[in-house]
């Protein structure tokens, strides 16, 4: 608390290498950092994991999301087919569910892709056009061919000077500060 | 495999050797950033506009006239329309194929060609919706199929497959959607920073919707992708069920079997392979891909054609066994007019594209000749289309009475609607070519670093694979 890193978003390492990356982040969670991340051009093995995040809530939203759709098909068909408009074909049941098995069916995977999609954005915080992270210019080669690790100068362990020295000294990277 | 230790296949590799991380990136990404366009693209894009312009010309007549203009009356009410239907989007499911179901078996060949190949099935699928919505001659009426509180107090058929259609294909084009965008996103990224020019920046950079490539995201777009893969999977193999249900439900000799839908399935299959091939082999060319999308994808894909097409001559055996075998005058009259009748040149025709060409891509040497393979890509097409012709027209020109038999001679305006799709089809090709990364930026440096580590466990490892036909 004694550094003024108000006007400070984080600190930003950069890698050659996907493996020096993820050894470093290893290295980070075992220091005692929590909000940090890594930014990579594709997505690495372990490397969440690395960042300490493991669960993530998206396969149950695409649960939610199919059970919805499935009761919402059944629900509007066996309503219409049933007591709105009930039609009398040769004294077939009117509850005739094998025939709306197609449109739950489809319906279900709608919901279900619909909640993949965006339940996917919405806990990845996007779209989010601003980040102070574009602020970097080097930031850019994240989306090419460059690794990077930033610890956030919110993290409750972050002390500028410190947590600078703690990144240059895990080697192969160059360290910038990024404004906030 | 013991025989393969004497001489030893020429194996192509997924990516040809020496690329790294930024060769692929630059490679693919000049093509829509730095690269001048080229002088066919705007030559083509020049054709595919003016056949644009013949299909507006058809669907305004139709709007004017209706659909009095196509060579469609009783018996034959289907036409070209459903045919073309049919057509296109069994085209589209061998882009979700590639993109879902090879993701799934973990086949890494699948990479280079998956962005283009779910291109072709959007693009396949507004085409293939267009003709039901035409074929309803007051396309302006179209809401009537969807389910809404209408002041006439009434509902759609749930129990007609048309109707399960409706869904199955709205569906289809949504998910068809959604999966190619989410797989865009991070290289809609790459582009934004790539970028020189502002306007390319900013409408990159709106699409691209902030992606930064966090580990955290990276994990939960990994887990939504999967997932999409797995839902697109049952949903392709459920729409071309459905699309075969608005024929096999109907008690038309000839549509009322119950091979239909596993045959549509596999037929859809081989028919949108060989329009990927129809594709990725000018694509290659005219852009220099040959390292991305090497000889073994074209090989691959020849064998899942061969394999489909295997499938398909099974179909066709089954029907006309079953139609004897019935011993039901209607199937067994059905079968002997496709032989003899007047449309026996179609069939005669398609036993030629589907069954007999493709088994030359048995032979190793054509399914590795570039051009064989394009030759018979395009005669696979043209089968799967006229397999489409016999099972909508011949089934439908001669039923139960001959008192109401009939011929149906495609007009024109059948013609111009049709060339017209395939010119929009093209026009929206073109544009995806000029606009967007045609090869998936991000999965091809993951395939470069798998490439490494398997390279950077070393000789042995390579080694091992040579020697392991002895054991």
């Amino acid at each position: 608390m004694s550094e003024p890193t108000s006007n400070i978003y984080g600190i930003l390492a950069e890698f050659d290498h996907p493996e020096q990356l993820l050894a470093a982040a290893r290295k980070t969670l075992e220091a005692g950092y929590r909000k940090f991340d890594a930014f990579t051009p594709f997505p690495i093995e372990g490397l969440s994991a690395a960042v300490g995040f493991t669960k993530t809530r998206v396969p149950l939203l695409v649960l939610a999301g199919g059970i919805m759709g499935a009761m919402a098909a059944m629900a509007m068909m066996c309503y219409s087919a049933i007591w709105d408009y009930p039609l009398n074909v040769g004294g077939r049941p009117l509850f005739s569910w094998p025939a709306f098995i197609p449109i739950t069916f489809e319906l279900t995977v709608l919901g279900a892709a619909t909640s993949a999609v965006l339940g996917m954005l919405a806990l990845n915080g996007l779209p989010m056009p601003y980040h102070p992270l574009f602020n970097s210019n080097r930031f850019a080669m994240a989306s090419h061919d460059r690794f990077f690790l930033c610890i956030e100068a919110q993290d409750p362990a972050f002390n500028l000077e410190r947590t600078r020295k703690f990144m240059e000294d895990m080697g192969h990277c160059t360290v910038e500060i990024v404004p906030a | 495999m013991s025989t393969a230790a004497a001489n030893p296949p020429v194996v192509h590799p997924v990516l040809a050797p020496g690329h790294t991380y930024r060769s692929v990136t630059d490679k693919i990404s000049a093509v829509v950033l730095t690269q001048k366009t080229p002088a066919w693209w705007t030559m083509s894009i020049g054709i595919s506009c003016m056949i644009l312009g013949v299909f507006s010309t058809a669907v305004i007549w139709l709007l004017i006239r209706g659909v009095g203009i196509w060579g469609i009356n009783i018996p034959i009410a289907w036409g070209f329309a459903i045919v073309n239907f049919v057509w296109w989007i069994g085209i589209g499911h061998a882009g979700t194929l590639i993109s879902a179901i090879l993701l799934l078996l973990r086949q890494d060949w699948r990479t280079s060609i998956n962005r283009f190949a779910e291109a072709m099935t959007l693009f396949a699928v507004s085409c293939a919706g267009m003709f039901p919505l035409l074929h309803l001659g007051r396309i302006w009426k179209f809401y009537y199929i969807t389910p809404y509180p209408d002041t006439m107090g009434l509902w759609p058929q749930w129990r007609s497959p048309l109707v399960w259609d409706v869904f199955a294909v709205s569906t289809y084009a949504t998910v068809s959607f959604l999966f190619w965008y989410v797989g865009l996103i991070p290289d809609l990224a790459t582009l934004r920073d790539r970028a020189k020019h502002v306007v390319a920046r900013v409408v990159y950079g709106i699409l691209a919707v902030g992606w930064r490539g966090s580990a955290r995201h990276w994990h939960r777009y990994q887990m939504a992708y999967l997932l999409l893969a797995g839902l697109a999977t049952p949903l392709v193999v459920s729409v071309h069920t459905v699309v075969s249900f608005d024929f096999a439900v109907g008690v038309i000799p000839g549509w009322h079997s119950t091979i239909f839908p596993p045959y549509f399935v596999a037929g859809a299959i081989f028919s949108g392979f060989a329009m990927v091939l129809t594709l990725a082999i000018p694509i290659r060319a005219l852009y220099g891909l040959h390292d991305f999308i090497t000889l073994r994808h074209l090989e691959n894909m020849g064998k899942i054609m061969l394999a489909t097409g295997l499938i398909v001559a099974y179909g066709y055996t089954v029907e006309t066994f079953m139609a004897w075998y019935s011993d039901n005058k209607y199937e067994i009259y059905m079968s002997l007019n496709r032989f003899t009748g007047p449309y026996r040149w179609s069939y005669w025709a398609l036993l030629a594209c589907n069954i007999a060409t493709p088994q030359l891509l048995w032979f190793r040497r054509i399914r590795s000749n570039v051009p064989a393979l394009f030759v018979i890509a395009l005669i696979v097409n043209t089968g799967m289309w006229l397999e489409r012709f016999i099972i909508v027209i011949t089934s439908l020109h001669r039923d139960f009475m001959p008192s109401s038999w009939g011929m149906y001679y495609p007009t024109i305006w059948d013609w111009a609607t049709f060339i017209g799709t395939i010119g929009l089809f093209l026009f929206l090709m073109l544009l995806f070519l000029r606009f967007l990364p045609m090869i998936s930026i991000f999965e091809m440096r993951e395939l470069v670093h798998q490439t490494n580590e398997r390279n950077s466990r070393g000789h042995n490892g390579a080694s091992a694979v040579k020697e392991s036909p002895v054991t």
